[in-house]
């Protein structure tokens, strides 16, 4: 253990991107598994029930990796994160805004997770209306990952990035089409909502984290940007050495 | 006091956890809407009942406990 | 079983009053237009009794013991023992509230529109006698919106009770929907709390939680009106007329090929050709008679000789009084016409809320019209046998298992003219217009809203 502790930040800022991706990855499962549910699809080796409690229990195990993504960026002592920035957005000194954007899409996730775990204590209408946030929450963690992820830049992480967004624009136009063309204005709206964001994505991402010192104007403190050999590095070398 | 389970059929939209869960007194119609047998549960049917009570995604299915 | 029918129209006799044991009762000095004024109401049947004084607990009401020793059951089509449902919302500590239901979503009744409108007064009396018994404070009168002349008459009789001492609960007028479910005693609840005319899961029962969250008595206007006179010339007097099984008198709606279809006030098990004979008699035979309205059942035309109006006499014929629509069919008219429009009707009345009942009127409705066009499948009656048991008791209301019942019972009076339309299709009675009453409503579940009078 000393060990460990003597490198500083490095391992547990591996633990916090590998558990952020895995995260992510969790959230993408628990959003098309939730359109998989809400359209009844079923089989007789995978009936109604399993989906279900697929989807619960999915959504769970995402918040347990997000609890340790948070847990280990505070513990890591290379970027001045500390547990209030978790659910206070924006007041953070490292990388503020898009930290903050993670703070946000916890929160959401937190009233999500709270209510449904309760659910049998409050209305069915009630509970349904708070769930919509999943929609809002997961776009928001992308661009958290996007902005705040060091290793933004990483084939694999570019990928598997992509891959959870082509994963959840498939779901939300499963779940956009299902009672077509009953209540027109929100479905238009969402597929809008989604196309904007995509487009987004597409502008942005090559002038943005995919840009040079993103670092730099994402906000990272000055005194940690020399640990940054440049924009487009493979890895990170920090260590609380030099 | 005999547990038994019954469906507010205005909340039910016909998800058919129910009948997966509680086949032994729950099958559906034509339309996917659960048709309940109203008898007595057993003790033996009693804990799937109630976790067929607790997966039904809008509380349709309910466990009454008659007075009688 | 005596042969007693009244009709609604005698010569007006300002009697004193008196405790008849026959004919009228509920009708008695009916005047030939308008409603009976609060003096000449109190003319014809006396001043209401006052209450006794303040009793321990309100369940022991002695008003709420007379009527249980009277056998008054409620005359809103479901039958419910009065005293039952009275001493259910007395129990509760909470101050009640009681709403006359005259809602009268039933297309083939009249009677409920036709009360209000001519003798108000009979039913505030039975109204407030009620809310005494049960402790209310609140009494909501609700009327069919459609009922123009109901409501401004109800109206007036409301405010000519105005500051009357013996009148305990203050009153209000409410116009309802006239969907055909409005008059089921949670959607009317559920109407007044400002929701839409459409039933609610129960439990809680009204009588525990109803309107504004109170314990809430809700009684059919005619109920209550046979209340007042109960409160007045007491139990034995009621059991003067009727059956033993159901005593008393109740009011019909006759409609039909008959020379003056209206209200008439029967006593329970009046044979039907009394009635015919006090209605001027048939215009011509009829082919089948509707009793009940269109939650009830038929009875072929080949039966009808000995029909007598209780429960108890049409029981082996499969049918119950209920809301006392006596509807005659004529020779001309084509029953299975008539039921596949009467059955998409009830389909389409359907509140929309719960699976069973959506689906299985709309295939009930569809499978009736195939028959009639002679498109249907071979089987068609056993399949619509089959949905009709399919959908009982699996709607948060009664109203899929009254269209059950009048299909099922059509299928049967008319066995031989669904056979015929299903090899040859429609028959020359199709196209006539229809007899059956079947009105465009506002939408089911439209809320309420107070009535607009002029001044």
């Amino acid at each position: 253990m000393p060990a460990i502790l003597a490198t500083g930040g490095s391992l547990y800022w591996y633990l916090t991107r590998s558990t952020g991706a895995v995260a992510l990855l969790l959230l993408t499962a628990a959003v098309v598994l939730g359109v998989v549910d809400v359209r009844r699809f079923s089989t007789p080796r995978w009936p109604r029930f399993v989906v279900d409690a697929l989807h619960r229990n999915v959504a769970l195990l995402a918040m347990v990796f997000l609890c340790l993504h948070i847990l280990t960026s505070v513990l890591d002592s290379f970027a001045p994160i500390s547990l209030i920035d978790a659910v206070v957005p924006f007041a953070g000194s490292y990388r503020p805004f898009w930290l903050g954007l993670g703070a946000v899409a916890f929160d959401l996730l937190i009233a999500v997770t709270l209510t449904s775990l309760l659910r049998q204590r409050m209305g069915y209408a009630s509970w349904r209306a708070i769930h919509w946030l999943t929609y809002a929450s997961w776009p928001i963690a992308l661009l958290h990952g996007f902005g705040t992820g060091s290793d933004v830049t990483d084939t694999w992480l570019l990928a598997l990035s992509i891959i959870c967004l082509v994963a959840v624009l498939a779901s939300v136009i499963v779940r956009v089409t299902d009672g077509w063309p009953e209540h027109l204005g929100r479905r238009g709206a969402a597929l809008a909502g989604a196309g904007v964001f995509s487009l987004f994505l597409l502008i942005w991402m090559p002038s943005g984290p995919l840009g040079s010192e993103w670092a730099r104007r994402s906000g990272t403190p000055s005194s940690l940007l020399h640990h940054h050999s440049s924009a487009s590095s493979t890895g990170s070398s920090h260590g609380s050495g030099e | 006091m005999s547990p038994r389970v019954r469906v507010n059929p205005i909340a039910c939209e016909a998800h058919g956890m129910c009948a997966e869960l509680l086949p032994e007194r729950i099958s559906l119609d034509e339309w996917g809407y659960p048709i309940v047998d109203s008898e007595p549960l057993t003790p033996a049917v009693l804990d799937h009942a109630r976790r067929a009570a607790q997966a039904c995604p809008t509380f349709a299915l309910l466990l009454t406990r008659d007075r009688d | 079983m005596s042969e007693e029918t009244l009709m609604i129209d005698p010569p007006v006799e300002s009697a004193p009053a008196q405790a008849p044991g026959a004919l009228p009762r509920l009708l008695a000095g009916i005047l030939p237009d308008g409603a009976m004024s609060l003096d000449e109401h109190f003319a014809v049947h006396g001043q209401a009794p006052v209450p006794a004084r303040r009793r321990e607990r309100r369940s022991e009401s002695p008003l709420i013991e007379r009527i249980e020793r009277a056998g008054l059951r409620g005359h809103g089509g479901a039958g419910f023992p009065t005293a039952t449902k009275l001493r259910a919302v007395a129990a509760s500590r909470k101050r009640a509230i009681v709403v006359v239901n005259a809602a009268e979503g039933e297309p083939a009744s009249l009677k409920d529109r036709t009360l209000m409108q001519t003798l108000p007064h009979l039913v505030l009396d039975g109204a407030q006698l009620a809310a005494q018994a049960v402790g209310a404070d609140e009494l909501i009168v609700c009327v069919c919106e459609t009922a123009r002349a109901s409501v401004e008459a109800s109206a007036h009789a409301i405010s000519e009770r105005l500051g009357m001492p013996l009148d305990s609960a203050r009153m209000r007028l409410t116009a309802v929907p006239g969907n055909y479910v409005a008059g089921q005693e949670a959607a009317l609840v559920n109407c007044l709390n400002g929701g839409p005319a459409i039933p609610t899961f129960t439990p809680p029962m009204v009588f525990e939680q109803g309107v504004r969250r109170r314990p809430t008595l809700v009684a059919n206007a005619e109920t209550l009106a046979h209340v007042a006179l109960i409160a007045r010339h007491g139990p034995e007097w009621f059991r003067q007329l009727g059956t033993a099984s159901q005593p008393g008198s109740a009011l019909v709606t006759l409609s039909g090929a008959l020379a003056h279809p209206g209200v008439y006030e029967i006593e329970h098990g009046a044979s039907l050709q009394s009635l015919i004979d006090a209605a001027g008699g048939m215009l011509a035979n009829p082919r089948a008679l509707l009793v009940g309205g269109y939650g009830g059942s038929w009875i072929g035309g080949e039966f009808l000789r000995g029909v007598a109006l209780s429960d108890e006499h049409l029981a082996p014929h499969g049918a119950s009084l209920g809301a006392g629509v006596v509807l005659l069919l004529s020779q001309d008219a084509c029953p299975v016409a008539e039921t596949a429009r009467a059955t998409r009707w009830m389909a389409e009345q359907s509140a929309g809320q719960c699976g069973p009942c959506v689906n299985g009127l709309d295939s009930i409705a569809a499978a009736v019209q195939e028959i009639a066009e002679g498109h249907a499948q071979r089987n068609a009656t056993q399949r619509i046998e089959r949905l009709a048991a399919l959908v009982h008791r699996r709607g948060a209301c009664g109203h899929p298992d009254g269209t059950a019942r009048f299909v099922t019972s059509a299928l049967n009076a008319f066995a031989l003219e669904f056979a015929d339309h299903a090899r040859r299709g429609h028959c020359e009675g199709c196209a006539r217009p229809g007899e059956l009453p079947l009105p465009v409503h506002r939408p089911a579940g439209a809320p309420a809203h107070e009535p607009t009078l002029p001044r």
